[in-house]
């Protein structure tokens, strides 16, 4: 089969005006921070993925954007290396899988810790410098400091004695980006870390995330089923759909002809007060399979049905 | 026995009864009793955090079987309890492969068949010995009555479960605290959890010499939930919960062989029923400033604990960080 994503990427267009990029357009491989190449996955006789790839510099922060069902967490659990992939590989920092862990910074988006858990915010962040080891950690000045200013840097330093289950989810959020920052990480990836925020907080995650990936050069990875609150941060997108992706600076991928080829139907992007709506299907109801645009029987596959019917309950279906 | 005691019961030296500090099985049972608090206060403090404690009480349950089962066979009820402890811990961990929809049904048809296990051991037990003893001892526990010579045991027991424990203890905080964090980190989640498990067995096989099978759980998870409505940090509830639980131990110690002479005089009242009340009073007096905490919590939280923008000092912050 074919990459499709190659196609679509094949237009080397610079990045939009309002995204000061300061990163290289040349693929050259030292500089990425995360390669995905070519990856595939079926799990219990589905396929998931299909032939996934794109890849992410320091500095740059990518929307990993997606409907429910999509394969996002698939993907962020591939990328973690704890799925590993039917066929294809994932590179981080140019290596294969070499204690991928100590290289990714990682942000679930489940976290449940009973209010009465005996962790404070600096407990958690210290079991970021090291948790993975056995033993105690003795306690120092230097990681006194290291985890204080790591929760200051996220805007979470008067958060450091509280208990991170007492925390409210803006919060909790800012301590778990202090907790996978703290070991240094080339890359940070946040499991849809706007899905139980409210707007205010999700906004100043958001800000902080790019400042993040701006400042400390890291590779910003974020999944997310809406992307407008990303919008005004993203460098670039990979864009999930029916298990295959495209990816791109924004604005090359969130267009009408691209989405469609992508969904294997004909969808609209619409933007509206400066939000961006991906529409599906026009006045037809439901019958995606009358927009289809088909030239590619390859990408014409059944899962964007299935990500319709999850989410579609009228004539015009906002996918995104 | 002196009826001082009863005349004077604020007075702390007549509240020992005579003949406390020279008894050999006060002794012996102020050594177990300290030593297992210690080690149910810490594998508590984590049992409980981990949302553990049916398994902590199913090791209890099952204890019981092992324990009547030993003291058929004429070893002690200490080494019915561990094994059954391992054993315990071998079926849950191989429960826990499959679905999470049969794991209640399987445990709970494992638990019904052991206890009635026990019931046959038990009645095997009072036959064979025409005493009543075993049952309550296994059940309910008697310190009092644990011989000198089980004491080296105790210790290496203790010192295993502490050290696996200390061994453990920041990937198994980790994911305590969340799963999905530790398995990122490349923590083998798992592993720690089933090791986690045989560390509760051996301790819940403590618990149980010091206060029987069945109320084993109060010791092990009484103090900690205590503890962590006390405490903020790991090592404060760590501590809290262990020293809490020592002044049950020890204070029901006291009170049991004080209540020699309470009414009807002469027959003192179990140990084990003293601790487990200790625990429970302990557990409604932590609720107090944990209430009182909360309320003044609110308080702050609803006088403007305003999350601070994401602005230019904090910038200068992330900058310092990165080297």
């Amino acid at each position: 089969m074919k990459a499709p994503e190659t196609v679509m990427m094949s237009a080397p267009a610079p990045a939009p005006a309002d995204k000061a990029d300061g990163a290289g357009t040349g693929a050259g491989a030292p500089t990425d921070v995360l390669s995905v190449q070519g990856v595939s996955v079926h799990l219990g006789g589905r396929q998931i993925l299909r032939d996934v790839g794109f890849r992410i510099k320091a500095g740059e922060l990518t929307g990993l954007i997606g409907s429910n069902g999509a394969g996002k967490t698939t993907l962020m659990r591939v990328i973690l290396g704890l799925q590993a992939p039917s066929q294809g590989e994932v590179l981080i920092g140019g290596e294969l899988r070499s204690r991928r862990a100590m290289k990714i910074g990682y942000v679930p988006q489940k976290f449940m810790l009973d209010p009465d858990a005996p962790l404070r915010a600096r407990d958690l962040v210290a079991l970021g410098i090291d948790g993975q080891r056995l033993g105690f950690a003795l306690p120092s000045r230097r990681r006194t400091e290291l985890v204080e200013s790591m929760l200051a840097a996220v805007g979470a330093g008067h958060l450091a004695n509280k208990r991170v289950g007492r925390l409210s989810g803006g919060e909790q959020q800012r301590v778990l980006i202090a907790h996978a920052l703290v070991s240094r990480p080339q890359l940070l990836a946040l499991d849809e870390p706007l899905a139980n925020l409210d707007l205010p907080s999700g906004h100043e995650v958001v800000a902080l995330l790019a400042r993040i990936a701006h400042e400390q050069r890291v590779a910003v990875l974020i999944s997310a089923h809406e992307m407008n609150p990303l919008l005004p941060v993203m460098d670039r997108i990979v864009y999930l759909a029916g298990g295959r992706a495209a990816s791109g600076p924004t604005g090359e991928i969130v267009r009408a002809d691209v989405l469609s080829h992508l969904y294997g139907h004909h969808v609209d992007v619409l933007h509206v007060h400066g939000r961006v709506l991906v529409v599906a299907g026009g006045e037809s109801s439901g019958g995606h399979g009358e927009w289809a645009v088909g030239a590619d029987e390859a990408l014409t596959a059944s899962e964007p049905d299935a990500d319709g019917a999850e989410s579609g309950d009228g004539s015009v279906e906002v996918i995104s | 026995m002196s009826a001082a005691a009863g005349f004077a019961p604020l007075a702390p030296a007549s509240l020992i009864a005579p003949g406390f500090f020279s008894s050999d099985a006060v002794y012996t049972a102020l050594i177990i009793g300290v030593l297992v608090a210690i080690v149910a206060g810490v594998v508590g403090t984590f049992t409980v955090l981990r949302g553990q404690s049916f398994a902590g009480h199913a090791f209890g349950d099952l204890g019981s079987t092992g324990g009547s089962g030993a003291y058929l066979v004429g070893v002690g009820p200490l080494w019915g309890f561990v094994v059954a402890g391992i054993a315990a811990a071998a079926a849950m961990e191989a429960i826990g492969v499959q679905r999470a929809r049969g794991r209640d049904l399987a445990t709970g048809i494992v638990l019904g068949a052991g206890l009635g296990l026990a019931a046959l051991f038990l009645y095997l037990d009072t036959t064979a010995t025409s005493t009543s003893g075993a049952a309550v001892t296994i059940l309910f526990g008697s310190i009092f009555a644990v011989p000198a010579s089980t004491v080296p045991v105790v210790v290496l027991l203790a010192v295993i479960s502490l050290a696996l424990t200390a061994l453990l203890y920041r990937p198994l905080m980790l994911s305590s605290a969340s799963p999905e964090l530790a398995a990122a980190r490349g923590v083998p989640v798992r592993t720690v959890g089933a090791l986690f498990l045989v560390v509760l067995a051996l301790t819940v096989a403590l618990t149980a010499i010091t206060i029987g099978s069945i109320l084993s759980t109060a010791l092990l998870i009484g103090p900690a939930a205590a503890a962590l409505r006390l405490t903020r940090s790991p090592r404060a509830a760590l501590a809290s919960s262990a020293a809490i639980g020592v002044g049950t131990v020890v204070i029901g110690i006291v009170l049991a062989y004080d209540s020699n002479t309470w009414p009807p005089a002469g027959h003192a009242w179990p140990v084990s029923f003293f601790i487990v009340t200790l625990v429970l009073i302990a557990y409604l007096a932590s609720g107090v400033p944990a209430h009182l905490r909360r309320r003044r919590d609110s308080r702050e939280a609803r006088g403007g604990a305003e999350v601070p923008s994401v602005g230019g000092e904090t910038a200068s912050a992330v900058s310092t960080v990165v080297r």
